[in-house]
């Protein structure tokens, strides 16, 4: 062993009591660390994943429709230009752009899907609704519904609805009902209820009428067109790259989901980083412990640093002992905080229970999350070491022999 | 004519920067390989500082120490620590072992800090100090068991482990009682004659000094008298 090792060791364990404080200190900040960022991950996968439960990651639509000026371009006009409502006009040749979607890279599926406001009635009872016509099978792979019916069946045939539970509720009815869906400019038609979802929003709970393509492109007055086509990207997180690709590259509308839920990243961006300032101010205290642990080290051991520096330790060794005294409680502080942050992690993960009995909040405890918080406070143990090593240095061996 | 191993031309030392102490006047002195000398001198003689400049702990603010031929007086930290592991050896008054060490590493101590590492022939350079120190016994020992005359044995075999030229001895048996520190002067001597070491040993006790071969004197930062010393016969031990 390097006779710094050696020193460094025999000098931590002679400081018995010290050393166990400081690397208990070490291991709970640590365990705050490795803790934290497993919950604040576990929590926003969740987030994502509930917000994702019923939004596709990517849509492509036609663009908005502009007046176009017909003088020719050197000619300034002057003109007050109202804004064109915007008709519900069909996808231009949406299976030709659907092809070009899946073709590109990060892309996993696309599903076309005609949508509209309209109504649904029952009886006396009527709601605003948004028609949704897809087609299941391929509509399923962006948006999983028949995981989440839970009530009737998972189908989608001629004639056949499913509706989301508080639109069940609020209309009164159930499977096996029917349903009159129309639109604004149509008499509407009825539908049988084959099934009611649950897609964890009230809002698409209460307004999402899913039904067959064909029906919808009928009731829209969009015979053959779809409104949009719907994509799932491998990476949830690069759908705003895909979505100006996308946009880029088919020549319409492509929005993210990024975008259309700006709030829900600007919430999940500053829970980030307030935990990252949490562990900023752990990881401040860590080094503040281990650097006055030290010093005080340093002060009780100035003798011996005076007699080994008498007999020729050259300055950089007697610097190294201590380096290595940060970078040894740093690295066996991380070993048991890694242990004991990812023991509170299971068990936090026990105490909040879903229904099911698969926990609320899973925590994400991953090999990288480890390994960065171990490196993280073996250079906190090293940053630490710094100034309590160059007081060492710097200790004048004569007045140390001298005063005994 | 012996081969001089520390020779100090002029040396000056002083303290203070707006109020200055002069405390080293002008010392010219000379030790050659073998010699067994004694320093001596009252407390606030200067000759604590003289140790410690001999011992390159601290700087002279004027005049040369040549020590084994290399004149320290320009060289800087890294290579005064290398000369002083190479050249010198110190014994203190307190034996200033590592506690955290047994005695046999305490010994190789020196040798390890100077090649960064422990060799096998490091240990076995220190058990054979440690033999002829007559602390064998207890070499696997932490340092805090053993008592006073016996760490300043080991202290000793440390001082000596790197084979030095020069060995300083700073009240080598200060805080010992007579009976130990007339076992450990001895211990001192057998080196001198069996090995040829140096020693130079700063102490204010007359009796220990009586028996050098050279009694150097320090008196108000000069010195006084440097006179070869013949030994008389051993007076009766009193009591």
């Amino acid at each position: 062993m390097p006779f710094e090792w050696m020193v460094a060791v025999r000098f931590l364990r002679e400081g018995r009591f010290q050393t166990v404080l400081i690397l208990a200190g070490v291991a709970v900040g640590v365990a705050v660390l490795v803790f934290l960022s497993a919950l604040i991950t576990g929590l926003q996968a969740t987030l994502v994943k509930q917000t994702l439960g019923s939004q596709p990651h990517v849509i492509v639509r036609r663009p908005d429709e502009v007046p176009v000026t017909l003088a020719p371009a050197d000619v300034a006009v002057a003109a007050r230009v109202q804004r064109p409502p915007q008709r519900l006009i069909a996808l231009e040749n949406w299976p030709g752009v659907r092809g070009t979607l899946e073709a590109m890279e990060g892309v996993e599926a696309v599903a076309p899907v005609a949508s509209g406001s309209g109504f649904a009635l029952n009886g006396g009872a009527n709601r605003g609704v948004v028609l949704r016509g897809i087609d299941l099978e391929s509509s399923n792979r962006i948006i999983d519904v028949c995981p989440r019916v839970v009530l009737g069946g998972c189908r989608l045939g001629g004639g056949e609805v499913l509706i989301g539970t508080e639109l069940a509720r609020q209309l009164g009815v159930t499977v096996g009902d029917t349903l009159r869906v129309g639109t604004a400019t149509t008499q509407g038609q009825r539908f049988a209820i084959v099934g009611v979802f649950d897609l964890g929003s009230n809002e698409v709970n209460a307004r999402w009428v899913l039904l067959p393509l064909k029906s919808a492109q009928t009731l829209l007055g969009l015979p053959g067109g779809v409104t949009a086509l719907e994509t799932r990207v491998t990476d949830v997180f690069q759908a705003e790259r895909i979505a100006r690709d996308a946009a880029l590259a088919t020549g319409q509308k492509a929005e993210s989901w990024m975008e259309l839920n700006r709030q829900l990243l600007v919430a999940l961006r500053s829970q980030s980083s307030s935990s990252y300032m949490i562990q900023l101010f752990v990881l401040v205290a860590v080094a503040l412990g281990i650097a006055s642990v030290l010093v005080v080290s340093v002060v009780q051991k100035s003798r011996e640093i005076g007699i080994l520096k008498a007999m020729g330790t050259p300055t950089g060794r007697i610097t190294r002992i201590f380096l290595i005294q940060g970078v040894l409680v740093g690295a066996v502080g991380a070993v048991f905080g890694g242990a004991l942050g990812t023991g509170l992690a299971m068990f936090f993960a026990t105490l909040a229970l879903n229904p099911d009995g698969s926990p609320r909040f899973p925590v994400a405890v991953t090999p990288t999350l480890l390994l960065s918080a171990g490196t993280v406070a073996l250079a906190t143990g090293l940053l630490a070491a710094v100034a309590p090593a160059r007081r060492a240095a710097r200790l004048d061996p004569a007045t140390v022999i001298r005063n005994g | 004519m012996a081969e001089p191993v520390l020779e100090l031309e002029g040396v000056t030392k002083s303290y203070g920067e707006t109020v200055i102490t002069p405390v080293l006047h002008g010392i010219h002195l000379r030790v050659d390989t073998g010699e067994f000398a004694a320093l001596i001198g009252p407390s606030g003689s200067g000759k604590s500082t003289l140790l410690n400049l001999i011992g390159l702990l601290d700087r002279p603010t004027g005049g040369r120490i040549v020590l084994a031929g290399e004149d320290t007086s320009q060289l800087d930290d890294t290579r005064r620590s290398v000369a002083r592991g190479r050249t010198l050896g110190f014994v203190f008054q307190f034996h200033h072992l590592l506690p955290a060490f047994t005695a046999v590493e305490n010994v190789m101590m020196p040798l390890m800090a100077q090649r960064g590492r422990q060799e096998p022939w490091m240990r076995e350079r220190a058990l054979g100090l440690l033999e002829e120190v007559g602390m064998a016994s207890r070499a696997h020992h932490l340092t805090n068991a053993l008592s006073g005359g016996q760490q300043q044995r080991v202290a000793i075999a440390r001082a000596l482990a790197p084979r030095p030229r020069l060995v300083l001895a700073d009240e080598p048996t200060g805080n010992l009682d007579t009976r130990t520190a007339d076992e450990v002067f001895a211990l001192l001597r057998r080196f001198n004659v069996e090995h040829g070491t140096t020693f130079l040993i700063v102490t204010h006790d007359a009796r220990l000094a009586g028996r050098c071969d050279r009694i150097i004197s320090v008196v108000d930062g000069r010195i006084a008298s440097d006179l070869p010393h013949v030994p008389s016969p051993p007076a009766p031990t009193p009591g």
